[in-house]
């Protein structure tokens, strides 16, 4: 590899220089334009109405104002939606890795009889489907129909996660598991002591993952969730984003609502906690890609 | 004779019976730990399977799905001459196709290029900010999107209009918004979809690279000769799976941002679904709406994974 370097620092003919001048700066403006539309989100919500009409190219705030936010945090039900979704994400996280690791360490354990055939039922479940209507009936008949637990129970494991962990177990060194059962531990024991210790940025992956699928779910709250009381944060933004449009036509809300910072704010709300918390959590996702993906 | 036989295999099975059972309870643990996922996978995914029944019977709330009265394909031939069914048939496939065209190849250059950059402080910037829009969901993108594109205050339409154009109404007019709906979505998914080719490159070799710059290849010649053929079979996969999600148009995406105003160009199977089923009540149509989906759906992914091993992939299964 030193060596390819050296020699490719010699050969680097102009062709060379150039592609590599353009191929930077196209990657640039593709970061740019995945970054930009955020800064513009954000910088509308903290203007006032009126300098965000005025002007169409929002690099800083010409009037500052917090009236969006101010409106969205005295407004009940975003407290409601917010409290809704971390008690989903968390109590469903945890559910999710419980049932994974579970799933998944027993799976990938090849000499145990049925594995293969319990693993191609749960890998045809990702092939077909009873369709979104059966499935509707089956929530509705258990009776979790506008309940937050409708976002949590049917949503308990993903197969694909599943197969991305099961993949990582049965990577792991065989002579590790067997010294410890010869110490004699029990699977479960091996299961607590030595696979979770050392697979642990995996599972810090396959929680991650299950955490942005619930804080970001839509589909299990517009198909199971109507009542108010129960909304999590994602279907609150939706009736900001598009609802009050419909309000203010029979003249019920006041022309602010309408306006795009109030609106930017309360999508503000909804990412900031996944911003904050991208940095920490971002080599994770990475690397949990690449071990899933070989054997996808 | 028979006694005989008799006598010799009832033993035997009981052994084998007790062999199973002291299998079984030699491992309780492990299979205990299953029970959670298989209670899951049978009410969540299997009854439901069985549920779609429902799409030959006349649901009959007051006795569930069993037992309701089989109406064979009554729903079906209802279906066939309803307009709107060949209409969210065509627009769920055009929308898919057009994704597959263009999002498809779109991460995997992203990759090459990515690939090709040297500093490796200057790649990890580039990489952590594409991957920011995978984490946000389809709402918020939706007001991003009425942000960025409105007619009056965005800055797109400002851009357009800086060189002399009309405004675009590109969430309102039906003629931009699948447009709209495309790019978005590859604005939202590429970053994330050039992890799993990133991967790929990361295990090639490198002693391949310096055999062919000793041989004289220029860095185009590497690309060709050397790292296609590496990602091949991952860019396959990735095609086998794209193509098995065919029937998935996006419906989240879609449902979040679409509006009466484009429902000819923007109603795929799934809001239709939703529409016909939850909102209306037609639940025995909606159900071979879906049915009719998953069908095809099924035998696309057999199909994709049929023709990858033809030409000597792996496939997926």
């Amino acid at each position: 590899m030193m060596i390819a370097k050296r020699k490719n620092r010699i050969r680097r003919s102009a062709g060379s220089v150039i592609f590599d001048t353009l191929n930077l700066l196209i990657l640039c403006l593709l970061a740019f334009s995945t970054i930009y539309p955020f800064w513009d989100t954000l910088v509308v919500s903290f203007s006032s109405l009126k300098s965000y009409l005025s002007s169409s190219v929002h690099l800083w705030p010409k009037e500052w104002s917090v009236e969006g936010y101010s409106y969205m945090l005295s407004n009940p039900l975003l407290w409601t939606s917010y409290g809704n979704t971390l008690f989903i994400t968390i109590v469903g996280t945890c559910i999710n890795m419980l049932i994974t690791i579970m799933t998944s360490y027993v799976l990938s354990k090849t000499y145990l009889r049925g594995h293969r055939v319990i693993t191609f039922l749960c890998v045809f479940t990702m092939m077909f489907s009873g369709g979104i209507i059966p499935t509707y009936m089956v929530i509705k008949d258990i009776g979790l129909l506008n309940s937050v637990w409708a976002m949590i129970i049917p949503t308990a494991i993903s197969t694909y996660n599943m197969i991305i962990l099961r993949n990582f177990f049965s990577a792991m060194p065989r002579e590790l598991e067997e010294s410890a059962t010869l110490d004699g531990c029990t699977e479960i024991g091996v299961l607590f002591r030595i696979v979770l210790p050392v697979s642990l940025p995996a599972i810090t992956t396959v929680t991650l993952f299950y955490a942005v699928d619930h804080w970001n779910d839509f589909f299990s709250a517009i198909m199971y969730i109507n009542r108010q009381k129960s909304w999590p944060l994602q279907l609150f933004l939706r009736s900001m984003l598009y609802e009050n449009e419909a309000a203010y036509q029979s003249g019920g809300e006041s022309l602010f609502l309408l306006g795009q910072p109030m609106k930017m704010a309360a999508v503000m709300m909804a990412i900031i906690p996944i911003m904050c918390a991208y940095p920490f959590f971002q080599k994770y996702f990475t690397k949990g890609v690449m071990t899933g993906a070989i054997k996808g | 004779m028979s006694v005989l036989i008799h006598k010799s295999a009832a033993p035997k099975g009981n052994t084998r019976r007790e062999k199973l059972g002291a299998y079984l309870w030699k491992h309780k643990y492990m299979y205990m730990m299953l029970i959670p996922a298989i209670i899951y996978y049978v009410v969540f995914c299997y009854v439901p399977m069985f549920g779609a029944s429902m799409a030959f019977k006349k649901f009959n709330p007051m006795v569930g799905i069993w037992g309701s009265q089989w109406v064979g394909l009554k729903w079906f031939q209802q279906l066939f001459k309803l307009n709107k069914f060949y209409q969210v048939f065509w627009n769920t496939i055009y929308i898919s196709c057009i994704r597959l065209l263009f999002g498809f190849p779109f991460p995997i250059i992203i990759a090459l290029m990515l690939n090709e950059i040297r500093k490796p402080r200057v790649k990890r910037i580039i990489q952590t900010s594409i991957y920011i829009p995978h984490f946000i969901s389809w709402v918020v993108l939706g007001g991003i999107l009425t942000n960025l594109l409105s007619a009056d205050n965005g800055i797109v339409n400002a851009a357009i209009k800086a060189l002399g154009f009309k405004p675009i109404g590109f969430l309102t007019d039906s003629r931009y918004f699948i447009p709209t709906m495309v790019v978005s979505m590859i604005w939202k998914t590429f970053g994330w979809n050039t992890i799993i080719y990133l991967a790929a490159l990361t295990s090639v070799d490198p002693q391949l690279y310096e055999a062919a710059i000793v041989d004289g290849a220029n860095r185009w010649e590497q690309l060709v000769h050397i790292t296609l053929p590496s990602i091949s079979s991952t860019i396959v996969i990735m095609l086998i799976m794209r193509i098995g999600s065919l029937m998935q148009a996006g419906f989240e995406q879609i449902f979040v941002m679409y509006h009466p105003g484009v429902y000819g160009v923007a109603d795929i199977i799934d809001t239709y679904v939703y529409r016909i089923g939850l909102q209306e009540g037609k639940f025995e149509l909606a159900s071979a709406v879906g049915l009719f989906k998953s069908v095809i759906n099924f035998a696309l992914i057999v199909g994709a994974n049929k023709v990858a091993r033809l030409f000597g992939e792996e496939g997926v299964y």
